[in-house]
């Protein structure tokens, strides 16, 4: 039986790969979007093992919570996505510039 | 029907949604007097619900409590005044539609889900609903390229948010074994509070929920997105939502965290010094009124932790008392930029308030109350709320970080005052007449005069908030 602390172990790393994706990244909003919904993904991953090693199904009942409100957060980023592009004709990140102060 | 409330909002953002369709465009304002009754409804709903105790329903994922119906309330009002303000602001931009009143009516349901929260589930489904409605709001303005912007950078930060109090929700999780609010708190009496899992999961806790706030470190989203969002949007965002975060703040950290508090009442000090004096620093140098009240807004945020930072039952009803001030202060600031803007001119800088005395004395006169209230001179409301969570942070015997914040509250009243001086010592440039619906003039006349006329009444509020945390916890 793999032990729970690997899972959180990976859990942590998708986490910070998505943390990292996201401030790192200067190129791309679409991979602003994906890095996001890794975030949800590695919190999944913590819930589903949390929950199995508790024997205690609420926290999978969650992740299905997680899962559809993770594909209405995407569907409003992507239509929030298209709109910039229709107004700037790019979806660059440093092109996001014209707040400031 | 403990959630009738809810339930009630929802159906009839739903309702609003279909009836839009088939109604002619020159009967648009229908959609605006349903959203208005459905308010009127949903207070009638809510005096029912009104039983003085604590009830749970839902298999414990909701509660009803005086808490929960004082937030809702406050949330039905500044609603009512947010689209009593906005509907001329959007006629005249053309987007009068009546998809601002339902997003807005869903993101008061998202923040009612939240004021009734018992269970992370609930807490977290709330806070979604009421940011997926804020994301859209902002964006609603389609073809300005600012608003758009804002609200890209808004979803981003908004997400990690989430993310970061899901992770952190997960780690809590493991660490007390259950997802409801109440048994978290009671598991948390047993375990040892320096367990590794549960101050992990804590830290995210406290980073998403300081990023909701708009808490320096996390506050870079406030700024942009008050600014860019249209001013209708920046006025909804700047007063129901923040009822929204105490909502987040009470359930989550004095409902179920408690008795951790020795290791969040430390983080939260960061976050509020930092707030306060980052907020009213860079405040100063703005010169566009929405961004100055954007820092304004983070360094009231700051003052609001004050109160939840001392963990007493004073301190959380001070903070609920100063929130509540501060939705008004901020909904007459933004009424007040609505009223000055016309088609094709926003007046949202500095000098647009030029000589406002000249043009209109009443109005420069409310402005004067609302600059003053948000400085916190007395004897206005805004006065009474920083002192209460200041006294609340003595009472703990944090003497130095309540003389810290007096002195930057003092720095802050420069450019409260700046505005004061510009309307009444300078001469104005633009001299074209106020022009706004009798309606809007009545209720931001209202809000500005209540911020004073409250006075009488502020130990009855008082006691109100008392009676409101009381079963908190």
């Amino acid at each position: 039986m793999i032990p729970l602390s690997h899972y959180l172990i990976l859990g942590a790393i998708l986490f910070s790969l998505s943390v990292v994706g996201i401030f790192l990244n200067r190129k791309n909003l679409v991979i602003l979007l994906m890095a996001i919904e890794l975030m949800l993904l590695a919190v999944n991953l913590n819930f589903i093992a949390f929950s199995h090693y508790l024997g205690d199904s609420a926290g999978q009942v969650f992740v299905f919570f997680i899962l559809t409100v993770a594909a209405a957060e995407s569907a409003i980023g992507l239509a929030i996505l298209v709109v910039v592009f229709r107004n700037r004709q790019s979806i660059n990140v440093e092109d996001l510039s014209s707040l400031k102060g | 029907m403990l959630a009738g409330p809810e339930i009630f909002v929802f159906s009839m953002a739903c309702a609003i949604l279909v009836i839009d369709l088939f109604l002619p465009a020159r009967w648009r304002a229908l959609c605006y007097w349903l959203a208005q009754l459905t308010l009127i409804g949903a207070a009638l709903l809510t005096f029912k619900t009104m039983t003085g105790a604590s009830v749970l329903t839902f298999n414990h994922m909701f509660v009803a409590d005086n808490l929960s119906v004082l937030l809702k309330l406050a949330g039905y009002v500044l609603t009512v005044f947010v689209f009593v303000y906005s509907r001329d602001y959007l006629q005249e931009r053309g987007i009068f539609r009546s998809e601002y009143f339902v997003l807005g009516l869903l993101g008061l349901v998202g923040t009612m889900v939240m004021a009734s929260a018992s269970h992370f589930l609930t807490l977290y489904l709330g806070l979604e609903l009421m940011s997926l409605s804020l994301y859209a709001m902002i964006a609603f303005q389609r073809d300005s390229v600012v608003a758009t912007e804002a609200a890209m950078k808004y979803f981003v930060l908004g997400a990690i948010a989430s993310g970061m109090l899901l992770y952190g929700m997960s780690m809590l999780y493991g660490a007390t074994g259950s997802l409801e609010i109440a048994a978290v708190a009671r598991a948390l009496t047993k375990i040892s509070p320096n367990d590794v899992i549960l101050i992990f999961g804590l830290v995210f806790v406290i980073a998403g929920t300081a990023f909701k706030l708009g808490a320096v470190p996390f506050h870079m989203w406030v700024p942009d997105v008050y600014h860019g969002a249209p001013t209708a949007v920046t006025l909804y965002v700047g007063s129901v939502p923040k009822l929204a975060s105490f909502a987040l703040i009470a359930r989550l950290l004095v409902g179920g965290l408690e008795p951790l508090a020795g290791s969040w009442q430390t983080m939260l000090m960061i976050l509020a010094v930092l707030s306060i004096a980052i907020g009213n620093i860079i405040a100063i140098a703005q010169d566009n009124i929405k961004r100055m009240l954007a820092y304004s807004s983070i360094s009231h945020m700051g003052f609001f932790l004050l109160g939840i930072l001392s963990a007493s039952p004073n301190g959380y009803s001070a903070s609920l008392f100063y929130i509540l001030v501060y939705a008004v202060m901020s909904l007459g600031a933004f009424g007040m930029i609505i009223l000055l803007s016309r088609s094709g001119f926003e007046a949202e800088r500095l000098e647009d308030f030029k000589g406002l005395n000249q043009r209109s004395p009443w109005h420069a006169f409310l402005m004067l109350l609302l600059m003053l209230s948000m400085a916190g001179v007395p004897p206005t409301a805004g006065f009474y709320a920083k002192l209460l969570v200041i006294q609340s942070i003595m009472k703990v015997n944090l003497i130095p970080l309540a003389v810290a914040a007096v002195l930057l509250a003092v720095i802050g009243a420069y450019y409260y005052l700046r505005v004061i001086k510009l309307m009444y010592f300078d001469d104005a440039t633009e001299r074209s007449p106020i022009q706004a619906r009798w309606d809007m003039r009545l209720l931001l006349s209202f809000n500005a005069l209540l911020l004073v006329g409250i006075l009488p009444w502020v130990g009855t509020l008082m006691e109100v908030c008392r009676r409101a945390i009381q079963n908190l916890a």
